[in-house]
């Protein structure tokens, strides 16, 4: 892939965006509220397009282009099964808990709901997977511009590095979302062409599906019964409850790196939108990726030319760019390429730096400071995340499945914690002490699954079936300790839960919105529309 | 929180419009074989431009209100 001044030139404008909103931000965050959490004063649309971006890091893209040349449509399921259904949900019935009890963080909710312990085991759970993760994008990056064009690896992972954390430092959540809005758009501007030239080569969806190496890749649904009859090898238990339930709410519900977007917002039906506007581009963003993936496999079946190697798959996106991209639009994908990895870490940084700074430092290090000790800490939290995501991205470049390590933490951490949630939001009755016992044997049964699994004591197809059934392990672990323990301890008085459990808490009312601004009816018309697709591409 | 964050958009996609159109108008029609004989710098770069006043226009218009 050669590269003109123009491609350099676009590249360079972006950069100089994405450092000017954070120096435009410098100047108002003057609390720690401004910095963590943009002083809730941000539109529904904003936040909604930046829930939508945070979540679109270096393996979302290029991953699940990945995926898709290796399985087919089947990573639809991805999408149309596990986002849709999970961000409806957390819009309609769990945003008014979070964002009407005034919370910080996700940690912070299961201190009122649950008690301190419980808490902070989820906030160092939490911030230690943040910081796995966080290298990731950058390693994604800079092995990219490595084998494109020939840059440093080491270089790439510094520079890209020191210009989210400059903007971040600068204006905190606030410049962060403000940039995933842009990076949202420039995604989208960057990767459409990539659809329509690939469809346009292959001779629209009819030339798709007969290029295709057998027909199951061009099916979401069709080959779901059997694990032997897909190529992921999981079947449809797995699938709907492992992926469908327990991993997917278990990310869109409780991962604090896209919650954040939702308490930004600046009124409850703003942040109950967040999720739902966010859902209407990822319901459509299988054109982006999955499109490029089975373009790039129906050109090369064989494996020679565009996704050869033991990484092959992973090329299919940026290799489809250097297929298809002239000069000029060129920049524009490369540009779209980076702004997914800044936007991935970027969301991170800033889950991280929150959950630090209020759930450990403020809690257990040095409580009672003013605000501005805190606002301080922030930024340098932000400078420390990092500091060691650059760190991680050395240490991932000596693995070589980024997919598998990405899902296996969230079957580690979020699996059990989202029945922690299910339970403390919609059964009263659940004790206090129940939550850090369930959370904690949850956690130990994924470890425990995990262990048997990689010592060949229990066999999987693949790894991401194995990954599935972690997560569904570890789910059922922690639901029966949490509801054990429960009925073996006090509960907690109602007066106490009110705003923090379903039965207990007065329903948002949203009579006085008109119809396309209320949750539920958003939440219906979205899934109809998903169905929809479902049964298009079955 | 002050900034509108329609008007950075609206100008850096105005400005990659103009970029890609100029450019796609000037170069050597021989590198668009990749993209299968399509000027596709003209016509992204022109859809890239409405866009970005499209949201221009939006950020001037809130302004404008609200300065009133």
């Amino acid at each position: 892939m050669h590269l003109h001044f123009v491609d350099y030139a676009i590249i360079a404008i972006y950069f100089v965006f994405v450092l000017g909103i954070g120096f435009a931000l410098r100047g108002r965050m003057k609390t720690s509220d401004d910095f963590f959490l943009s002083g809730r004063s941000i539109p529904g649309w904003v936040t909604g397009l930046a829930f939508m971006s945070a979540n679109l890091g270096a393996l979302e893209v290029m991953g699940h282009a990945a995926n898709a040349a290796k399985y087919g449509m089947f990573v639809n399921h991805f999408y149309w099964l596990a986002a849709i259904p999970a961000m409806c949900f957390v819009g309609v019935f769990m945003m008014p808990f979070y964002y009407g009890s005034k919370v910080r963080s996700v940690p912070e909710y299961l201190r009122k709901r649950y008690d301190e312990k419980t808490r902070t085991l989820n906030a160092l759970s939490f911030a230690l997977m943040t910081l796995l993760v966080s290298g990731i994008d950058l390693y994604a990056m800079a092995i990219l511009f490595q084998r494109l064009l020939n840059w440093p690896f080491g270089g790439c992972v510094v520079a890209s590095a020191a210009v989210v954390a400059i903007y971040i430092y600068l204006g905190g959540l606030t410049s962060s979302i403000y940039n995933e809005v842009l990076q949202f758009f420039l995604i989208v501007f960057g990767f459409l062409p990539l659809a329509i030239l690939g469809l346009k080569a292959v001779g629209g969806f009819a030339g798709l599906e007969a290029k295709l190496p057998n027909a199951g890749y061009a099916h979401t649904w069709a080959n779901i019964w059997h694990a032997s009859q897909n190529p992921m090898g999981i079947n449809w238990f797995g699938t709907i409850f492992g992926l469908g339930f327990v991993l997917s709410f278990g990310y869109w519900c409780t991962d604090f790196l896209v919650v954040q977007r939702g308490l930004a917002a600046k009124d409850m039906p703003s942040a109950q939108r967040t999720p739902l506007i966010a859902a209407v581009p990822k319901m459509f963003f299988p054109l982006m990726v999955v499109l490029p993936g089975l373009v790039a496999i129906a050109l090369d079946p064989s494996r020679t030319k565009y996704l050869s190697g033991p990484q092959g798959y992973n090329n299919a996106l940026p290799a489809m760019l250097g297929k298809f991209y002239p000069s000029g639009l060129l920049g524009i994908g490369l540009t779209a390429l980076m702004a997914s990895f800044m936007s991935g870490m970027a969301g991170n940084v800033t889950a991280f730096n929150t959950v630090w700074t209020f759930d450990i430092y403020q809690t257990h290090v040095n409580p009672g400071k003013p605000d501005r000790h805190y606002l301080n800490m922030g930024r340098f939290a932000t400078v420390f995340a990092v500091a060691v995501g650059i760190g991680t991205a050395f240490i991932v470049l000596k693995f070589n499945n980024l997919m598998d390590y990405l899902q296996l933490l969230f079957a580690f951490f979020n699996a059990p914690l989202f029945g922690t949630f299910l339970l403390g939001m919609f059964w009263k009755r659940t004790s206090a002490h129940s939550g850090f016992w369930g959370l904690l044997s949850g956690i130990l049964a994924a470890a425990t699954h995990y262990t048997l699994y990689h010592f060949h004591v229990i066999f999987y197809p693949t790894d991401m079936a194995a990954n599935f059934y972690q997560a569904i392990w570890a789910f059922s672990v922690c639901v029966v300790v949490t509801v054990v323990v429960t009925l073996f301890t006090e509960p907690r008085k109602e007066e106490e839960l009110v705003g923090l459990v379903y039965s207990l808490t007065p329903k948002p009312r949203n009579q006085d919105l008109p119809w396309y601004e209320r949750p539920g009816i958003l939440a219906i018309g979205i899934l109809a529309l998903c169905a929809v697709l479902n049964i298009i591409f079955w | 929180m002050g900034l509108d964050i329609r008007l950075p958009i609206g100008i850096i996609f105005t400005l990659y419009g103009g970029v890609l159109i100029i450019y796609g108008a000037v170069a050597d029609p021989a590198i668009f074989v990749n993209s299968l004989g399509v000027n596709i710098d003209i016509w992204w770069g022109a859809a890239m431009l409405l866009f970005g006043l499209f949201m221009g226009i939006l950020a001037f218009r809130a302004s404008h209100r609200g300065a009133s």
